[in-house]
């Protein structure tokens, strides 16, 4: 009771934090975009923003117009979102409202990583240990799919033989491996990492062996023609012809492996995001809940944006 | 003069799904050293088909490559091809990708600061010395295919072949090429055989146009020996009766004697 009696106190001052957070940055973006008008920017942030506006080449006036068509619908985007939810939340009692789950983010990541026992560790080390599977299933999965993918691109023979095999095996629900996994490993931890494995290793394959066989004749011709040495044309043409597609089987692949993680500890239990969302959900804090699903979110966003940074960074036609 | 490329009763059958398809047959060429020989006819006529079997890029049929009395068995840096669209790698600078073919040819035998000069001196040739840490995408089609030509000829091959070189190139550029690969030729004094479906083209640069009757099974009609003084000067010679009097009769032979009736 105490407890409850608690949040509703503590819930007052924080909504108004919020409320006035949300009420600066919509008042920020007007203020921020008149900068890159002023033709001497009498500020360092100000030449950071004309900095900025360089490379569009529009005026000040167009750049603060596609600034602003850039930020004003994601923001009601997410108005529109945080409205439903606090509608949904106001006719269903046991759903938190977004003030409640704010105040519950709050407090969860005032102290991220305090650890009582396995049971009960802090979120952020939730979340490591969720990326450390992810980490290990797909690190393996890259090293067994990677190579993989270039033997069925590069010769007919394996792509045939395999074929079958993919095509029965990929559209296999991770979680259906659990199981095997569990049996093998007979631990729960590496089970996880084994349907980490499995789900992120068909992207990486079917991509990697896509990126091969579309490798231009015209640059094979080249290597056939300089008599180059299988070392080389795989170091020099096809590595290089290969890594975007790699990059796009990587990045799917992260992008399933998230998804399956999060199942996969709700089954297994021990240290990770899904365990603590499965915790959560026994000890009926749905607000923690909720923060979790906004955390897996971000998490997944961020892996995305990582790899497509990386994979900008390393396509040839981009650099 | 000596024979460097011995051509014998060549012929090639690919086999596709509605059957077997002869794009070449009997097909006999002696090309000598220091020779410009270029070949044209109609699309379809197996033109880069039988640069290919130079190349070694593909094997005939029937009949025999010789190259150096040597029978062509496969591709080697000894016969360099220059490719249509330039084939550089993208991922490597203009010298990088020189470097690629110079170290395969001479990197066993020479350090990597001759190596260098190498790669220095083909892309002067080409006059792209400005271009060496540049990469493919950040120079125009024309400057490409320079660069195409300088890896080519860095190799110091025995033989370029060239499949249509300038072809992906808009007329003015393909002229400034031309001229610059002229140019190239007079101070090499190499051996070239080139693809091309441009007139001008083969009587500005061949000493023999060998010009191909229509596919299916297509093989040589005629050959016309070119017999003009180099240094070859475009604005002289589009004066030149001599120059005219080829023109015609490559014309002639493509126009009249092998019209398409399809195209």
């Amino acid at each position: 009771m105490s407890a409850i009696a608690l949040k509703l106190v503590e819930a007052l001052p924080v909504a108004e934090v919020a409320e006035a957070e949300t009420f600066a940055s919509v008042t920020a973006t007007p203020t921020q975009a008149p900068a890159p008008v002023a033709a001497a920017p009498a500020h360092p942030a100000a030449a950071a923003h004309a900095e900025s506006g360089k490379g569009s080449g529009g005026t000040g006036d167009t750049r603060w117009r596609d600034r602003m068509r850039a930020i004003i619908p994601p923001l009601f985007g997410i108005a529109l979102l945080i409205g439903l939810w606090s509608l949904v939340a106001a006719k269903n009692a046991s759903i938190p409202g977004p003030l409640v789950t704010w105040d519950a983010a709050v407090k969860l990541f005032a102290d991220p990583f305090y650890s009582n026992g396995p049971n009960d560790q802090g979120i952020g080390w939730n979340i490591l240990s969720s990326l450390k599977r992810v980490g290990i299933g797909f690190g393996f999965a890259a090293l067994v799919g990677i190579p993989l993918g270039f033997l069925i691109g590069r010769f007919e023979f394996m792509s045939r033989m395999l074929d079958p095999i993919i095509s029965l095996l990929r559209p296999v629900s991770p979680l259906a491996w659990l199981p095997i996994g569990l049996l093998v490993f007979q631990k729960a931890d590496p089970a996880a990492t084994w349907t980490i494995f499995i789900c992120s290793i068909w992207p990486m394959i079917l991509n990697t062996a896509q990126g091969v066989q579309r490798v231009p004749q015209d640059y094979l011709n080249v290597a056939r023609v300089l008599g180059l040495p299988e070392s080389k044309v795989v170091s020099k043409i096809l590595f290089p012809a290969v890594l975007p597609y790699m990059l796009t089987g990587i990045r799917l692949s992260i992008g399933t492996a998230w998804l399956v993680i999060v199942a996969a500890e709700m089954l297994t239990g021990g240290v990770g995001i899904g365990f603590w969302v499965w915790d959560e959900w026994n000890n009926l804090k749905v607000e923690h809940i909720i923060v979790a699903i906004f955390v897996i979110g971000i998490v997944g966003l961020l892996l995305e944006h990582l790899l497509l940074w990386l994979a900008k960074r390393f396509t040839y036609e981009s650099r | 003069m000596k024979t460097l490329v011995k051509i014998e009763n060549v012929g090639q059958t690919f086999s596709t799904k509605s059957g077997k398809f002869t794009a070449l047959r009997d097909i006999n060429l002696a090309i000598n050293e220091g020779e410009v020989v270029t070949l044209i006819g109609h699309s379809g006529c197996g033109k880069s088909t039988l640069i290919n079997l130079i190349a070694g890029l593909t094997l005939p049929s029937s009949g025999v490559l010789l190259c150096d009395n040597r029978e062509v068995a496969g591709p080697g840096p000894e016969r360099a091809v220059v490719f249509q669209n330039h084939s550089l790698l993208p991922w490597m600078t203009c010298s990088e990708n020189v470097m690629l073919a110079v170290e395969r040819v001479f990197g066993r035998k020479e350090g990597k600061p001759k190596l260098k000069v190498r790669v220095a001196a083909a892309l002067e040739m080409v006059h792209m010395e400005h271009a060496m840490d540049k990469y493919p995408h950040e120079i125009s089609g024309g400057m490409k295919q320079r660069v195409g030509i300088a890896r080519a000829f860095a190799m110091e091959p025995r033989i370029l072949l060239m499949d249509e070189p300038f072809g992906a190139l808009d007329a003015l550029t393909r002229a400034s090429l031309q001229d610059e690969l002229n140019g190239v030729l007079a101070k090499t004094g190499a051996t070239v055989v080139m693809v091309t479906h441009d007139v001008d083209e083969a009587v500005l640069l061949s000493d023999r146009i060998v010009m191909m009757t229509n596919g299916p099974a297509a093989t040589i009609g005629e050959i016309v020996k070119v017999d003009l003084p180099r240094p070859r000067d475009r604005l002289e010679l589009a004066e030149d009766s001599r120059f005219a009097a080829y023109r015609a009769a490559v014309f002639e032979f493509l126009y009249r004697k092998q019209l398409k009736n399809a195209a």
